[in-house]
């Protein structure tokens, strides 16, 4: 087992440690010299699963996670939701003990299942459960590639304590092998509908590109800065992925909802929410809903989600109402439709393209001035402004090689809209499910994926994110995992806040009793001792806006020498 | 498991970017009892303590405040995602006194270096 899962050349393999997998654990460390993949201790499935989920998106390649079939995989389940969410592979193995008879009396009966992956298999991609060593091996690779395959989603391989830990028969070691795995390339767009959808777009009078989870990798980025530049359109992005740079005048995501009122075609690349992009439901009195375009508007969708849909859990949003729809990897189509955008431009459109790029290029500036004005409001308040914390840190970390591996708690989008955001790395997208926990341990995870290459990871950590599973940040001290963490306390579950007080508006009981079941204060909780209990650098909390800079020029120091560090600040809501 | 993210989008109708009022149409209101009520009432979940607003909650609604009539018949009767306010949740004396507060917001410094 060690040898074929050395042979997917995982760095790394996360777990919290179980007896279901106590086999394969042992051989990790021994064996295979706990290394490729090294074992990294976590304190919660949850934690496991989403620093593999993090990681993937810095490194581009999974991460494995071990945990029991029953307990572990319960623990793990909102992680491997968000991962799917967010269509990122996690290769989850997942331990058992099949038969009866030899099960041990007690625990290890209540840590055992018949069928471990019914519980998450609605938000997985595939599952198997191998009954010997080469079967194993087979669904290793199969895992492997279906995992890596767009759209990319986690997958689960249950090994029995048996083939962990039996002595192999002559019969099966003279069948064993490693098979050869080969990744499939990414489906790419139909010739005929990226034709079509260039006829559209060469011939709009104003196109707007959203990208979701459109760029997969540097190249992405790249494809879709040549789709804007040749025909000179606006790109809003929708920050599943970093898609575009920040500070390029055709970066159009401040001006997002005037644009795609007065688009006449709108191109969707990876749009989770393709609906919920050209419409809106009012959480009113009663929910109504609206168009947010004008009639006979063109839709184009580019999504791999075409090709794999499931129908339990529902975040697969409202039914899209479009002209085109390519079953097909955005990030694989956006060459070819570049070329086909090329050869359809006439010269009369080149300099309507021209025209229409100038005038972008005037709203970009305008849009960052106008941020920067916003920004300067209640600069010197406290709790400290979301404002003043992002440029408070912009300001250490611009020089660096700098990534914002997560940003849990909502801040009224300060970094997308003032840091100049240019790598793939920079921005990675949140959650995909919005289940709260994702923020620490995504964070960590990208680290460590970031750590070899140097790069200085930052979170911007939300209070009740931070709560859900705080152990993850023994996981950082222990093995050493330079991460800066700036804390965005608001004190409250905040988004429910606002749900509660909506509610008693709506029932006409007065708003004055919406903190009751939803904020985070008597006591308020000290962020920074939490943190130092579990061996991470922390300062805080800081409530004096004019402490903030010198207290990141301290965790910097601290990161910079392969720490984390963390620094709790008292925020306003958002 | 809680879901946590559904940005409320307020429209811009109550924005600070409208023209200022007319002086005539400011009524007179405790600025100080309004900052309380503002915390109390919940003004701030959306538009922060200093009602600097939010690009994700809800517009900034001073220094430079709408004029009385449209602030008020906005929050009786919103047309965003804003909850409507009735006076009996929100007395109009109530109403006054925050309306004074969010005009009293001092304008920000200029040249902040941070911000260049």
């Amino acid at each position: 087992m060690v040898d074929v899962i050395k042979t997917l050349n995982f760095e790394f393999i996360a777990s919290n440690p179980g007896s279901s997998f106590r086999g394969i654990h042992e051989s990790i460390i021994n064996y295979g010299n706990n290394t490729k993949p090294e074992f990294i201790t976590c304190c919660h499935e949850e934690s496991a699963v989403a620093m593999a989920h993090g990681y993937f998106k810095a490194e581009g390649r999974p991460m494995a996670v071990l945990c029991h079939g029953t307990v572990g995989m319960q623990h793990a389940a909102m992680a491997i939701y968000n991962a799917y969410c967010d269509r990122v592979p996690v290769y989850i193995l997942a331990g058992n003990s099949l038969d009866a008879t030899l099960r041990r009396p007690g625990v290890e009966w209540a840590h055992s299942v018949q069928d471990a992956a019914a519980m998450v298999r609605d938000f997985i991609k595939w599952d198997d459960l191998p009954v010997s060593l080469p079967h194993f091996a087979e669904s290793a690779m199969r895992a492997y590639k279906i995992a890596m395959t767009p759209p990319m989603m986690p997958v689960l391989v249950v090994i029995d304590g048996g083939l962990q830990e039996d002595p192999i028969s002559h019969e099966v070691s003279s069948r064993l092998r490693i098979p050869r795995l080969t990744v499939a390339t990414p489906p790419q767009g139909d010739s005929g509908a990226v034709a079509e959808a260039a006829r559209l777009l060469v011939n709009a009078q104003n196109p707007v590109l959203v990208a979701d989870r459109a760029a997969r990798t540097p190249a992405g980025i790249t494809h879709l800065i040549a789709l804007a530049e040749a025909l000179q359109a606006p790109v809003v992005s929708q920050g599943g992925r970093m898609n575009f740079p920040s500070r390029h005048p055709l970066n159009q995501t401040s001006n997002a909802r005037p644009l795609i009122a007065d688009a006449d075609v709108i191109l969707g690349l990876e749009l989770t929410d393709f609906w919920g992009t050209v419409g809106t439901v009012r959480d009113g009195l009663t929910r109504t809903s609206r168009s947010l375009v004008k009639p006979g508007t063109k839709l184009i969708s580019i999504t791999a989600l075409d090709l794999a849909a499931k129908g339990n859990f529902q975040d697969f949003q409202r039914y899209p109402e479009v002209d085109v729809a390519m079953a097909a990897d955005a990030e694989a189509t956006l060459p070819a439709l570049v070329e086909a955008c090329k050869r359809a431009t006439t010269s009369d459109r080149r300099t309507a393209f021209d025209a229409r790029g100038t005038r972008l290029a005037q709203a970009h500036a305008s849009a960052l001035e106008r941020a920067r004005a916003e920004a300067a409001y209640a600069w010197d308040a406290s709790p400290i402004s979301t404002a003043r914390m992002t440029m408070e840190l912009w300001a250490q970390i611009k020089s660096e090689d700098w990534a914002l591996v997560a940003e849990s708690g909502i801040m009224s989008d300060w970094t997308s809209r003032l840091w100049s955001f240019e790598k793939h790395y920079q921005s990675l997208g949140g959650s995909g499910g919005a289940g709260v926990g994702y923020g620490a341990p995504a964070a960590v995870g990208a680290a460590l994926a970031n750590k070899k290459h140097g790069r200085l990871s930052v979170t911007i950590q939300g209070d009740g994110d931070f709560l859900y599973a705080p152990g993850v940040w023994w996981t950082a001290a222990h093995h050493r995992i330079p991460l800066l963490a700036i804390m965005h306390n608001n004190r409250a579950y905040h988004q429910e806040v606002m749900h509660v007080q909506r509610m008693a508006s709506r029932h006409n009981r007065g708003i004055t009793r919406a903190h009751i079941g939803t904020t985070i204060d008597d006591p308020n909780v000290d962020f920074a001792k939490i943190a130092q209990g579990l061996g991470v650098h922390a300062q805080g909390p800081i409530t004096n806006p004019n402490e903030l800079g010198p207290a990141i020029k301290r965790a910097i120091e601290v990161v910079k020498r392969g720490e984390p560090s963390l620094i709790d600040v008292v925020t306003q809501p958002r | 498991m809680k879901t946590a993210f559904f940005a409320f989008v307020i429209v811009a109708s109550v924005s600070a970017q409208t023209p200022a009022p007319q002086p005539n149409a400011v009524p007179a209101g405790n600025a100080e009892a309004g900052k309380k009520l503002f915390v109390s009432y919940g003004c701030y979940q959306c538009h922060g303590y200093e009602a600097q607003g939010s690009s994700a909650t809800g517009p900034r609604l001073g220094p430079r405040a709408i004029a009385f009539a449209a602030f008020s018949r906005y929050v009786r009767q919103p047309t965003g995602q804003m909850p409507p306010y009735t006076a009996k949740v929100v007395s109009d004396a109530d109403l006054t006194n925050i309306y004074a507060f969010v005009s009293s917001r001092l304008a920000p410094a200029a040249n902040i270096p941070l911000l260049k």
